[in-house]
């Protein structure tokens, strides 16, 4: 079957929200009372699609879709209300299923090895620290032996990495990446470390030079443990990387890096589906500790294109301070939210990262949204106007007269009328925090709350012009 | 012919290039493809293209979609592929049709006392390695060329760019580890080099913080010398799938991309993402990275990438 069916072509492409085309696709299944052909293929196209965005190879999905019709034509989606959600649960389930099969520990021996290898700029020898220091933290006395001879300087970085995390790294005068192995193991065994991990140079899967070399690496090291990392970011190639590594030196699993990006990692899917080797950590993050065990769930929502509650709250707890947090939570409790409660909700909201990907963390938010665009710039001016108040003013605001509001707006390069609707604004914010503190769950604010913070049309949020020529 | 670095870097009076170094980028990409089990060749090769045949459609966008090229830009590609009449020759219809939506062929904008270049992007693209391998073609090309190590974030990025500086024969302009790249950046550019080219750390463009750091070096380097940087190119590992896109979307919006740098070329991968960069957002590729070589770094021409993607 094709792909794309020509006269829906660049229609397929635009998906928010898959639960909604597959509603669409199947809605008028139910009133039939019989399976509609037609209806069911329209369906798993938009699957298909959605798979192919998200980066999963394009035979894994033909085989993956295969499997989900069959479960779709079940009596649970014919009997659903809403067919369309029903399906992409049956994907989601299948999705998390798959990529959750299989050991995701680490296997530990007298002595444990562990070896990592992939492509080059993976995340190997930031991965190899990150690794070092979980294990680290959980009791064991690990060392990084330092197998990458190729790249500029990679030797320097882990020398670094290991100072920062006091782990020691064990570095080799040599060219030769087996020796440097050797020699590293052997002397982190004769220093008393009960796990090392051996990071190697990234090389290509077509280089057959260096896979040798890799795989002798590993005849040395006799790894209890070989990790392929994988950028999230990779596409359709992600298969041929997993296979041609699981050919010559058959890693037990994979490290996943570069997830705090946004990228749906459809990579993650192909390679467990081409090797059949689980998924063990996940890297998200700039900093040492960023390195997670991997939840299979959250990956095939965020496959799916789907909201990651999980994700979000952890991101919101780790742009928050803790003493902020119960300090926030005390004064919204007591009904006040001045200024500066303002900016501090403010700057952690930019902490979380880009307006945009936060809300589509929010299950049902994009389909809220719609074809929204938040304008990050009108943020900006909300903080400059804030930052243009004398203490006096962000504190207590009923200060604010029309001269203050003139030299506000003056100070922040915004419109009297823009100082006075974020005024407005804080006002209903401040309700709505009363309302809180009283137990009582407000309307979320939406269309008839004050401009700058709503989610309203010419402030903070603008529609988005549908591109012309869309079909 | 090939692109050569003399039009790249729009030196009329350049050298003529020997056919064997001209070769080399084709010859490469050529090379790499035929290692490459599943080559775009065997699904567009198996015996002629008919245009009446939906297998032979659903193969066709297979074939593109397995290059990395993207959903979108691939039912563009179709869409034209099926107003054109006449498809006897896929491969070259194709290939005119890729070597379309690149628009005409870029060059680096050199013209400035000092050409200050600006070299962005993810993590682990290959920035300090392509900024190493240009820095040495430019010295070829007559330019004298300064370093700017403004990657003060990752461990031991300056000592790989100051290797690569003295590969190149560049002069090298340093900071201190957790400093600040902005400051780096304005020492660089305050050299008296022909040619600037700043090096920034990788980072995700969904960070708002990094990313705001690097529009602060732009600032900077802005501040310093009128109309600088002349150039910022994103380099884009050629394995990246659609967050491509994405990548060249919000790096543009924070620092304004001139040009793209696809990296690892000499991989199985096609980087078919350029492709749809280029559909989506009209950035021009530049550069192509073909090894790890010095000469491993090429200009980019449309037409070898287009023919390499659909190699016969």
């Amino acid at each position: 079957m094709r792909w794309f069916q020509r006269p829906q072509l660049p229609c397929a492409v635009v998906f928010d929200s898959l639960a909604d085309k597959l509603q669409g696709a199947l809605g008028d299944l139910r009133k039939k009372g019989k399976l509609d052909e037609e209806a069911i293929s329209r369906a798993m196209r938009e699957i298909r699609l959605a798979l192919l965005e998200a980066d999963v190879n394009f035979t894994v999905v033909r085989d993956f879709v295969a499997r989900v019709r069959e479960q779709a034509l079940g009596e649970d989606v014919l009997k659903s209300l809403t067919p369309g959600q029903q399906v992409v649960k049956v994907v989601h389930d299948e999705l998390t299923a798959l990529m959750g099969e299989g050991e995701s520990g680490l296997a530990f021996g007298k002595f444990t090895v562990i070896l990592l290898a992939g492509l080059q700029g993976s995340g190997k020898t930031t991965t190899s620290a990150k690794l070092a220091l979980a294990l680290r933290k959980q009791g064991r006395k690990p060392g990084l032996v330092a197998a990458d001879l190729q790249r500029p300087a990679a030797i320097d970085q882990l020398e670094q990495l290991g100072k920062q995390i006091q782990v020691p790294v064990y570095r080799t005068e040599t060219k030769d990446a087996v020796e440097a192995t050797r020699s590293g193991i052997e002397r982190a065994r004769a220093d008393g470390l009960d796990t090392v991990i051996v990071d190697t140079a990234g090389r290509l899967q077509i280089d057959e030079e260096l896979m040798a070399e890799l795989a002798r690496v590993r005849d040395e090291a006799k790894p209890h443990n070989i990790l392929l990392v994988l950028d999230a970011m990779t596409g359709q190639e992600a298969v041929n990387v997993a296979q041609a590594f699981n050919e010559r030196i058959a890693f037990d699993g994979v490290i996943l890096t570069k997830l705090d990006g946004d990228a749906r990692g459809g990579a993650a899917l192909s390679v467990k589906a081409i090797t059949g080797k689980p998924i063990k950590f996940a890297s998200t993050g700039e900093k040492v500790d960023a390195l997670e065990v991997f939840h299979p769930d959250r990956m095939a929502s965020r496959i799916l294109g789907m909201g990651d509650v999980l994700t979000l709250i952890e991101r919101a707890e780790a742009a928050v301070e803790a003493d902020d947090q119960a300090e926030m939570e005390k004064r919204l409790a007591a009904g006040q939210f001045t200024f500066d409660d303002f900016l501090k909700a403010y700057k952690m909201l930019r902490r979380m990262g880009p307006l945009q990907g936060i809300l589509k963390l929010i299950p049902g938010m994009k389909d809220q949204l719609g074809d929204v665009d938040v304008d990050e710039n009108q943020l900006g001016r909300v903080e400059a106007i804030v930052l243009s108040m004398t203490p006096q003013e962000r504190r207590s605001p009923i200060v604010i007269d029309g001269k203050r509001r003139i030299r506000i707006a003056n100070g922040s390069g915004a419109t009297v009328e823009q100082v006075n609707q974020l005024l407005e604004a804080r006002k209903q914010m401040e309700k709505m925090m009363k309302q809180m503190g009283r137990g009582k769950m407000p309307a979320l604010p939406n269309q008839q709350a004050p401009e700058p913070l709503s989610a309203g049309r010419k402030s903070g949020v603008k529609r988005k012009k549908k591109k012309a020529g869309r079909r | 012919m090939a692109r050569s670095w003399g039009q790249l870097l729009g030196d009329s009076d350049a050298p003529a290039e020997s056919e064997v170094e001209q070769r080399g980028f084709f010859g490469r990409l050529r090379e790499s493809l035929g290692k490459s089990r599943r080559a775009l060749t065997e699904q567009l090769a198996v015996a002629a293209f008919d245009p009446g045949d939906d297998a032979s459609w659903e193969r066709l966008e297979e074939a593109l979609i397995y290059a990395d090229v993207g959903v979108r830009a691939t039912a563009e590609l179709i869409r034209r592929l099926e107003a054109r009449q006449d498809l006897n020759e896929l491969g070259a219809a194709l290939a005119e049709e890729i070597a379309a939506l690149f628009g005409e062929p870029a060059t680096l904008d050199l013209a400035h006392e000092p050409a200050v270049l600006l070299v962005v992007g993810v993590n682990g693209t290959g920035k300090t390695t392509t900024i190493g391998k240009l820095a040495d073609k430019l010295r070829e090309h007559g330019r004298t060329v300064t370093l700017g190590a403004a990657d003060t974030f990752r461990a031991a990025a300056e000592e790989q760019l100051e290797i690569w500086a003295q590969r190149a024969g560049a002069r090298f302009v340093g900071g201190e580890r957790g400093g600040d790249p902005a400051a780096v950046a304005y020492d660089a550019v305050g050299s008296d080099t022909d040619v600037v080219i700043v090096d920034t750390a990788g980072r995700l463009h969904t960070q708002t913080n990094l990313m705001d750091e690097l529009a602060k070096v732009r600032r900077v380097i802005a501040a310093r010398i009128d109309g600088a940087p002349h150039e910022v190119l994103l380099v884009v590992d050629a394995t990246t799938g659609q967050n491509g896109l994405q990548q060249a979307r919000l790096f543009s919006e924070v620092v304004g991309v001139t040009g793209v740098a696809l990296t690892k070329l000499d991989g199985s991968a096609k980087g078919g993402i350029a492709v749809a960069i280029a559909y989506e957002l009209g950035l021009p590729v530049k550069l192509v990275g073909v090894g790890e070589g010095l000469d491993d770094l090429r200009p980019f021409d449309a037409g070898d990438f287009a023919r390499a993607l659909v190699a016969e």
